[in-house]
Protein backbone atom coordinates (compact mmCIF):
# COMPACT_ATOMS: atom_id res chain seq x y z
CA UNK A 1 0.00 0.00 0.00
CA UNK A 2 1.38 3.71 -0.83
CA UNK A 3 3.26 2.77 -3.73
CA UNK A 4 4.26 5.72 -5.68
CA UNK A 5 4.57 5.78 -9.25
CA UNK A 6 8.03 5.81 -10.69
CA UNK A 7 7.58 7.13 -14.42
CA UNK A 8 5.37 9.49 -15.97
CA UNK A 9 2.45 8.84 -17.82
CA UNK A 10 3.86 10.20 -21.22
CA UNK A 11 7.19 7.83 -20.76
CA UNK A 12 5.05 4.61 -20.07
CA UNK A 13 2.70 5.74 -23.22
CA UNK A 14 6.22 5.15 -25.29
CA UNK A 15 6.90 2.25 -23.49
CA UNK A 16 7.27 -0.52 -26.39
CA UNK A 17 7.16 -3.97 -25.26
CA UNK A 18 6.02 -5.31 -28.14
CA UNK A 19 3.82 -9.04 -28.28
CA UNK A 20 3.63 -9.70 -24.40
CA UNK A 21 2.42 -5.85 -23.66
CA UNK A 22 -0.22 -5.60 -26.60
CA UNK A 23 -1.39 -8.90 -25.00
CA UNK A 24 -1.81 -7.65 -21.71
CA UNK A 25 -2.73 -4.38 -22.96
CA UNK A 26 -5.64 -6.35 -24.72
CA UNK A 27 -6.39 -8.68 -21.61
CA UNK A 28 -7.36 -5.29 -19.78
CA UNK A 29 -9.61 -4.17 -22.43
CA UNK A 30 -11.21 -7.19 -22.75
CA UNK A 31 -11.84 -7.79 -19.31
CA UNK A 32 -12.96 -4.22 -18.76
CA UNK A 33 -15.40 -4.74 -21.91
CA UNK A 34 -16.81 -7.40 -20.18
CA UNK A 35 -17.17 -6.45 -16.88
CA UNK A 36 -18.97 -3.68 -18.07
CA UNK A 37 -21.15 -5.62 -20.54
CA UNK A 38 -22.21 -7.97 -17.33
CA UNK A 39 -22.77 -5.35 -15.53
CA UNK A 40 -25.19 -3.21 -17.64
CA UNK A 41 -26.72 -6.79 -19.49
CA UNK A 42 -27.66 -8.07 -15.72
CA UNK A 43 -29.46 -4.34 -14.58
CA UNK A 44 -31.26 -4.19 -17.72
CA UNK A 45 -32.57 -7.39 -17.59
CA UNK A 46 -33.71 -6.41 -13.52
CA UNK A 47 -34.87 -3.11 -14.54
CA UNK A 48 -36.35 -3.76 -17.99
CA UNK A 49 -38.44 -0.62 -18.71
CA UNK A 50 -36.93 1.93 -21.81
CA UNK A 51 -33.27 1.44 -20.30
CA UNK A 52 -33.72 -2.44 -21.24
CA UNK A 53 -35.03 -1.77 -24.50
CA UNK A 54 -32.10 0.45 -25.72
CA UNK A 55 -29.29 -1.74 -24.00
CA UNK A 56 -30.88 -4.96 -26.01
CA UNK A 57 -30.80 -2.55 -29.26
CA UNK A 58 -27.25 -2.15 -28.50
CA UNK A 59 -26.27 -5.91 -28.00
CA UNK A 60 -27.90 -7.52 -31.37
CA UNK A 61 -25.97 -4.58 -32.86
CA UNK A 62 -23.39 -6.95 -34.93
CA UNK A 63 -20.95 -4.34 -34.61
CA UNK A 64 -20.83 -4.80 -30.72
CA UNK A 65 -21.24 -8.67 -31.26
CA UNK A 66 -17.90 -7.99 -32.79
CA UNK A 67 -16.23 -5.95 -30.13
CA UNK A 68 -17.87 -8.21 -27.15
CA UNK A 69 -16.54 -11.51 -28.46
CA UNK A 70 -13.35 -10.44 -29.18
CA UNK A 71 -13.08 -9.18 -25.54
CA UNK A 72 -14.27 -12.44 -24.46
CA UNK A 73 -12.24 -14.89 -26.38
CA UNK A 74 -9.25 -12.98 -26.45
CA UNK A 75 -9.53 -13.07 -22.77
CA UNK A 76 -10.17 -16.65 -22.19
CA UNK A 77 -7.60 -17.72 -24.56
CA UNK A 78 -4.99 -15.29 -22.90
CA UNK A 79 -6.14 -16.13 -19.76
CA UNK A 80 -5.47 -19.85 -20.34
CA UNK A 81 -2.09 -18.76 -21.46
CA UNK A 82 -1.28 -17.35 -18.00
CA UNK A 83 -2.94 -20.06 -15.99
CA UNK A 84 -0.43 -22.83 -17.80
CA UNK A 85 2.78 -20.63 -17.60
CA UNK A 86 1.84 -19.72 -13.92
CA UNK A 87 1.01 -23.31 -12.59
CA UNK A 88 3.56 -24.75 -14.36
CA UNK A 89 6.52 -21.87 -13.86
CA UNK A 90 9.49 -23.80 -15.68
CA UNK A 91 7.56 -23.08 -19.24
CA UNK A 92 7.96 -19.27 -18.03
CA UNK A 93 10.41 -19.30 -20.71
CA UNK A 94 8.75 -20.08 -23.74
CA UNK A 95 6.26 -17.09 -23.00
CA UNK A 96 7.00 -15.58 -26.78
CA UNK A 97 6.37 -18.99 -27.93
CA UNK A 98 3.38 -19.45 -26.02
CA UNK A 99 1.82 -16.02 -27.11
CA UNK A 100 2.69 -17.45 -31.06
CA UNK A 101 0.32 -20.28 -30.29
CA UNK A 102 -2.37 -18.09 -28.94
CA UNK A 103 -2.26 -16.09 -31.85
CA UNK A 104 -2.55 -19.13 -33.93
CA UNK A 105 -5.56 -20.40 -31.76
CA UNK A 106 -7.15 -16.98 -31.12
CA UNK A 107 -7.13 -15.52 -35.11
CA UNK A 108 -9.04 -18.92 -36.88
CA UNK A 109 -11.33 -19.06 -34.66
CA UNK A 110 -11.92 -15.11 -33.90
CA UNK A 111 -12.06 -14.88 -37.86
CA UNK A 112 -14.60 -17.58 -38.34
CA UNK A 113 -17.05 -16.06 -35.72
CA UNK A 114 -16.43 -12.46 -37.43
CA UNK A 115 -17.46 -14.32 -40.74
CA UNK A 116 -20.57 -15.64 -39.36
CA UNK A 117 -21.65 -12.57 -37.56
CA UNK A 118 -21.08 -10.05 -41.03
CA UNK A 119 -23.05 -12.94 -42.56
CA UNK A 120 -26.11 -12.42 -40.36
CA UNK A 121 -25.56 -8.99 -40.58
CA UNK A 122 -25.98 -8.80 -44.58
CA UNK A 123 -29.03 -11.27 -44.15
CA UNK A 124 -28.02 -14.50 -45.35
CA UNK B 1 15.72 -15.86 -27.62
CA UNK B 2 14.51 -14.88 -23.82
CA UNK B 3 16.57 -15.20 -20.79
CA UNK B 4 13.71 -14.79 -18.64
CA UNK B 5 14.47 -17.72 -15.84
CA UNK B 6 11.82 -19.32 -13.95
CA UNK B 7 12.06 -19.18 -10.16
CA UNK B 8 11.03 -22.11 -8.04
CA UNK B 9 10.30 -20.95 -4.43
CA UNK B 10 9.60 -23.21 -2.23
CA UNK B 11 6.05 -22.59 -1.02
CA UNK B 12 7.39 -22.10 2.54
CA UNK B 13 9.51 -19.49 1.40
CA UNK B 14 6.91 -17.49 -0.85
CA UNK B 15 4.44 -16.45 2.19
CA UNK B 16 0.90 -16.95 1.80
CA UNK B 17 -0.80 -13.85 2.23
CA UNK B 18 -4.31 -12.63 1.15
CA UNK B 19 -2.80 -11.34 -2.59
CA UNK B 20 -1.17 -14.51 -2.88
CA UNK B 21 -4.77 -16.28 -2.44
CA UNK B 22 -6.60 -14.60 -4.82
CA UNK B 23 -3.55 -14.66 -7.18
CA UNK B 24 -4.51 -18.47 -7.26
CA UNK B 25 -8.20 -18.11 -7.35
CA UNK B 26 -7.77 -15.82 -10.35
CA UNK B 27 -5.99 -18.74 -12.14
CA UNK B 28 -8.19 -21.52 -10.59
CA UNK B 29 -11.67 -19.19 -11.57
CA UNK B 30 -10.40 -19.38 -15.18
CA UNK B 31 -10.07 -22.95 -15.31
CA UNK B 32 -13.37 -23.21 -13.15
CA UNK B 33 -15.10 -20.76 -15.96
CA UNK B 34 -13.76 -22.83 -18.64
CA UNK B 35 -15.49 -26.10 -17.38
CA UNK B 36 -18.83 -23.95 -16.82
CA UNK B 37 -18.87 -22.37 -20.43
CA UNK B 38 -18.01 -25.88 -21.72
CA UNK B 39 -20.87 -27.55 -20.11
CA UNK B 40 -23.55 -24.94 -21.29
CA UNK B 41 -22.02 -25.38 -24.65
CA UNK B 42 -22.81 -29.04 -24.79
CA UNK B 43 -26.14 -28.55 -23.20
CA UNK B 44 -26.94 -26.12 -25.98
CA UNK B 45 -25.47 -28.23 -28.52
CA UNK B 46 -28.02 -31.03 -27.05
CA UNK B 47 -30.95 -28.27 -26.83
CA UNK B 48 -30.75 -27.23 -30.06
CA UNK B 49 -29.64 -30.15 -32.47
CA UNK B 50 -32.95 -30.94 -33.99
CA UNK B 51 -33.63 -27.43 -34.65
CA UNK B 52 -29.86 -26.13 -36.11
CA UNK B 53 -29.54 -23.88 -33.31
CA UNK B 54 -27.14 -21.16 -34.99
CA UNK B 55 -24.06 -19.95 -33.27
CA UNK B 56 -24.95 -16.99 -31.34
CA UNK B 57 -28.04 -18.59 -29.65
CA UNK B 58 -25.70 -21.57 -28.68
CA UNK B 59 -22.35 -19.46 -27.48
CA UNK B 60 -25.63 -17.48 -25.33
CA UNK B 61 -26.31 -20.72 -23.96
CA UNK B 62 -23.04 -21.25 -23.24
CA UNK B 63 -22.13 -18.17 -21.28
CA UNK B 64 -25.15 -17.97 -19.45
CA UNK B 65 -27.49 -21.05 -19.31
CA UNK B 66 -30.87 -19.33 -18.75
CA UNK B 67 -34.22 -19.85 -20.21
CA UNK B 68 -34.68 -16.32 -21.24
CA UNK B 69 -31.19 -16.50 -23.74
CA UNK B 70 -32.86 -18.80 -25.88
CA UNK B 71 -36.92 -17.82 -25.83
CA UNK B 72 -36.90 -16.27 -29.11
CA UNK B 73 -34.90 -19.84 -30.91
CA UNK B 74 -37.62 -22.51 -32.03
CA UNK B 75 -36.49 -25.13 -29.63
CA UNK B 76 -39.16 -27.69 -28.78
CA UNK B 77 -39.63 -27.91 -25.04
CA UNK B 78 -37.99 -25.17 -23.08
CA UNK B 79 -39.17 -27.05 -19.62
CA UNK B 80 -36.28 -29.30 -19.37
CA UNK B 81 -34.08 -26.62 -19.61
CA UNK B 82 -35.35 -24.19 -17.01
CA UNK B 83 -34.13 -26.70 -14.13
CA UNK B 84 -32.81 -26.44 -11.13
CA UNK B 85 -29.99 -27.80 -12.66
CA UNK B 86 -29.55 -25.30 -15.34
CA UNK B 87 -30.33 -22.43 -12.79
CA UNK B 88 -27.77 -23.66 -10.65
CA UNK B 89 -25.09 -23.82 -12.98
CA UNK B 90 -25.72 -20.43 -14.34
CA UNK B 91 -25.96 -19.25 -10.41
CA UNK B 92 -22.44 -20.89 -9.74
CA UNK B 93 -20.96 -18.91 -13.09
CA UNK B 94 -22.60 -15.58 -11.96
CA UNK B 95 -20.64 -16.01 -8.79
CA UNK B 96 -17.57 -17.34 -10.38
CA UNK B 97 -17.12 -14.86 -13.10
CA UNK B 98 -18.43 -12.12 -10.96
CA UNK B 99 -15.56 -12.51 -8.23
CA UNK B 100 -13.18 -13.18 -10.84
CA UNK B 101 -14.46 -9.65 -12.45
CA UNK B 102 -14.60 -6.98 -10.00
CA UNK B 103 -11.36 -8.83 -8.43
CA UNK B 104 -9.28 -7.84 -11.95
CA UNK B 105 -11.03 -4.33 -11.33
CA UNK B 106 -9.53 -3.76 -8.25
CA UNK B 107 -6.13 -5.18 -9.76
CA UNK B 108 -6.72 -2.45 -12.85
CA UNK B 109 -7.52 0.37 -10.68
CA UNK B 110 -4.67 -0.52 -8.29
CA UNK B 111 -2.36 0.32 -11.61
CA UNK B 112 -3.57 4.10 -11.76
CA UNK B 113 -4.87 4.89 -8.03
CA UNK B 114 -1.69 4.31 -5.49
CA UNK B 115 -3.06 6.64 -2.50
CA UNK B 116 -3.88 4.38 0.57
CA UNK B 117 -7.09 5.99 0.96
CA UNK B 118 -8.08 5.77 -2.74
CA UNK B 119 -7.26 1.92 -2.69
CA UNK B 120 -9.09 1.38 0.26
CA UNK B 121 -12.28 3.02 -1.30
CA UNK B 122 -11.69 0.95 -4.10
CA UNK B 123 -11.69 -2.00 -2.17
CA UNK B 124 -14.83 -1.37 0.00
CA UNK B 125 -16.88 -0.09 -3.51
CA UNK B 126 -15.50 -3.43 -5.26
CA UNK B 127 -17.56 -5.68 -1.73
CA UNK B 128 -20.19 -3.57 -2.12
CA UNK B 129 -20.88 -3.80 -6.05
CA UNK B 130 -19.92 -7.78 -5.97
CA UNK B 131 -22.63 -8.37 -3.24
CA UNK B 132 -25.07 -6.07 -5.23
CA UNK B 133 -24.11 -7.75 -8.73
CA UNK B 134 -24.34 -10.97 -7.26
CA UNK B 135 -27.67 -10.79 -5.48
CA UNK B 136 -29.58 -8.83 -8.68
CA UNK B 137 -28.21 -11.74 -10.88
CA UNK B 138 -29.50 -14.79 -8.98
CA UNK B 139 -32.64 -12.64 -8.04
CA UNK B 140 -33.21 -12.21 -12.32
CA UNK B 141 -31.86 -16.01 -12.94
CA UNK B 142 -34.21 -17.40 -10.30
CA UNK B 143 -37.60 -15.53 -11.48
CA UNK B 144 -37.21 -15.15 -15.07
Amino acid sequence: MGLKRNVSLSTALRYRGEGPMLTFILHRIGGLGMVIFVTVHILASFLGGDGGVIANTIYENWLFQIFIFFCALFHAINGLRITILDLWPKLIEFQREAIWVEWAVFLPVYSLAVFVIVRNALGG
Amino acid sequence: MSDTKSRNLPLSKRGLNFEMLMWIFTRLTALAMYALILTGIIGALIMGARTQMNMADVLRWGFMPNATHVQSTNVLDLAPWSTPFWKGLGSLLLLVAASHGVHGLVVVLDDYLVKPRQRQLVRILSIVFLAAMSIIGIYVIWTS
